[in-house]
């Protein structure tokens, strides 16, 4: 075991560690868990040179005061932009950089979108429940004793000769707040009448204030079911369902929700717009936009070659500041650059 | 038994719905189990996990691997076949402590069918359910087989808790639930049995497709069994070998 710790001194919102999840428990009821924003948890952990699917904290809506104890420990923020500070310096985001043994890091909640993640080089030594260490606060499991992190939390990293690793930087990823919701129709779209479908494909919904790792309740104008009406027999969920109960206000399923459900499913977010789900918060707009099967897998595949292809976008920082200088002067293709990652 | 048709459809681009009617059936039910066997054989490495519901298989897939076509004519020739009848392979027999504190809507759902406390829970302990779907929270188990005169359509106003273990009805469904959440279904009884308990092996005890027979047992028995429960013991018993 590593001597170096990483101590929680405050924190607030909802806090948990997160990996990848688990599979395969799905058909005991079990959703898989892991981050709502698997490129950003992705971006953190590739910024201190881990594999992707590292066990990192993900901050949902909120921050706190992180403490490296027993020596220095090389971190990594990414996703929703969070002001940052080590013992009142400010430090950026979407760059690694060092935690002195003894100093304090100040993650103030995010500006905008929801989500950031924090990684540690080498990762933390957290013991794992059905292969993963992935907090599901429903179930009880992973995280710190099956709960989120807290006040007072010690987490001790696995590895403690990591903190000398080069400084990195990749661009910010977009969370592109104003653009539409990618989905599928159905399963269960032909269980609304036209009205609701066009209510449906038309309105702005705006997110409510139920909205976490199991769902996001949306606010907005009410779809009309058909005749059918509003119970099914239970199926199965997946990430990304919209299920509209009898109140007609959409629900969107996310990482920690209940594997079956009695409401009808209008329709399914793509894979690779879950991210853009999660990163926005209470009084954020959704549009929804269908597209077909063929698209989403073309998505599917660009977001995996995306996350695949982060370490070979990581730059050294002194590049990365040459890099920015020349965008500043060649806005256009910034922009570009930039968009490329989003 | 022949093979009712099947509708396909997907959700999103990574999971994919085989639905074998739309109604509660144990002949559905059954090509469900049949189903996803197969595919557990075929192991097809697109597939990530397999959900089995009371009507419905859920094919969760890698979309990066994904061509639908050749996914979808796999599944439907899997799924075309003929399926025999099977007893389970597995039967349980899960001890309940009826009414009282542990199932507190009792009386009031035995008056509602005009039969006394007793007769109900000797008419909900008489048949052999059969798990037809672990879903909603780890462990829930949805049971068919709730004999027909019990049936009562969910409470107006769900429970906003309501006990691990507990034992409940709603409409024609039958539900061993694990751990304690909210819950319009009406409350029969209690059982110690931990169906989802981390840190236990097995962390799940019952798989869809399993028998179970529940066990009336006196409330004075609930605290041995409890805390046997709580050990790490199942509790349950295996009454099929």
């Amino acid at each position: 075991m590593s001597p170096v710790r990483l101590a929680i001194r405050d924190c607030s919102g909802a806090v948990g560690l997160q990996d990848t999840g688990r599979v395969g428990y799905q058909r005991q009821g079990l959703s898989a868990s892991g981050p709502v924003d698997s490129l950003a948890m992705a971006a953190a952990n590739v910024l201190v040179g881990n594999p992707a699917g590292t066990l990192a904290i993900e901050f949902g809506l909120g921050g706190g005061i992180l403490r490296a104890e027993g020596g220095p420990i090389r971190v990594g923020i990414a996703g929703a932009p969070c002001v940052l500070r080590v013992d009142g310096t400010n430090m950026p985001c979407h760059r690694s950089f060092v935690l002195p043994d003894s100093a304090d890091l100040t993650v103030a909640p995010p500006r905008e979108g929801m989500f950031a993640y924090l990684a540690v080089a080498g990762g933390f030594a957290v013991s794992a429940i059905l292969g993963s260490a992935a907090l599901h606060r429903r179930a009880g499991l992973g995280g710190l004793d099956g709960r989120a992190l807290r006040r007072g939390d010690i987490l001790d990293l696995a590895a403690s000769d990591r903190a000398w690793d080069p400084d990195r930087g990749i661009a910010p990823l977009s969370l592109d707040l104003a653009e539409p919701i990618r989905m599928l129709l159905g399963p269960q779209a032909d269980h609304f009448s036209e009205a609701g479908l066009a209510t449906f494909l038309g309105a702005a919904f705006s997110v409510s204030h139920r909205a976490d790792r199991m769902g996001y309740q949306l606010d907005g104008p009410t779809i009309a079911h058909g005749p059918q009406g509003y119970n099914i027999v239970s199926d199965a969920t997946v990430d990304g369902s919209i299920q509209v109960p009898g109140s007609g206000l959409p629900i969107i399923l996310m990482a920690d929700r209940q594997t079956t459900g009695g409401y009808p499913k209008i329709a399914t977010v793509v894979s690779a717009d879950l991210r853009r789900v999660a990163q926005r918060r209470p009084g954020d707009t959704i549009r929804f936009a269908a597209v077909s099967l063929d698209r989403a897998l073309e998505l599917a595949r660009e977001r995996a070659a995306r996350i695949a292809g982060l370490a070979r976008r990581l730059q050294d920082i002194a590049q990365f500041d040459a890099d920015r200088l020349a965008g500043a002067n060649l806005a256009g293709e910034a922009t570009d650059a930039l968009r490329d990652l989003s | 038994m022949s093979p009712s048709p099947i509708r396909l459809l997907w959700c999103g681009d990574s999971a994919l719905t085989v639905e074998f009617g739309d109604v509660i059936d144990a002949g559905a039910n059954a090509q469900v189990l049949a189903l996803d066997d197969r595919l557990r054989v075929a192991a097809m490495p697109v597939i990530v996990e397999t959900v089995p519901t009371y009507r419905s298989l859920t094919i969760h897939l890698d979309p990066v691997r994904l061509n639908p076509n050749a996914l979808e004519a796999a599944v439907r020739k899997l799924a075309e076949n003929t399926i025999p009848e099977r007893p389970p392979a597995r039967i349980w027999r899960v001890p309940v402590v009826y009414g009282g504190e542990y199932g507190i809507d009792l009386v009031d759902v035995a008056r509602h069918h005009g039969l006394a406390p007793e007769t109900l829970v000797a008419r909900h302990s008489a048949p052999e359910y059969r798990v037809v779907m672990i879903g909603f929270l780890p462990g829930y188990a949805y049971l068919d087989g709730l004999d027909p005169g019990l049936a009562l359509s969910r409470r107006t106003s769900p429970r906003a808790s309501t006990p691990a273990g507990t034992i409940s009805i709603g409409g024609v469904q039958a539900l061993i639930a694990s751990i304690a959440a909210p819950s319009g279904w009406h409350l029969l009884g209690r059982t110690p049995v931990r169906s989802f308990m981390p840190g236990r092996d097995p962390v799940f005890l019952f798989q869809p497709g399993d028998g179970i027979r529940f066990e009336p047992t006196a409330p004075s028995c609930w605290d041995a069994l409890d805390k046997a429960a709580a050990a790490g013991e199942p509790v349950a018993e295996r009454v099929d070998a």
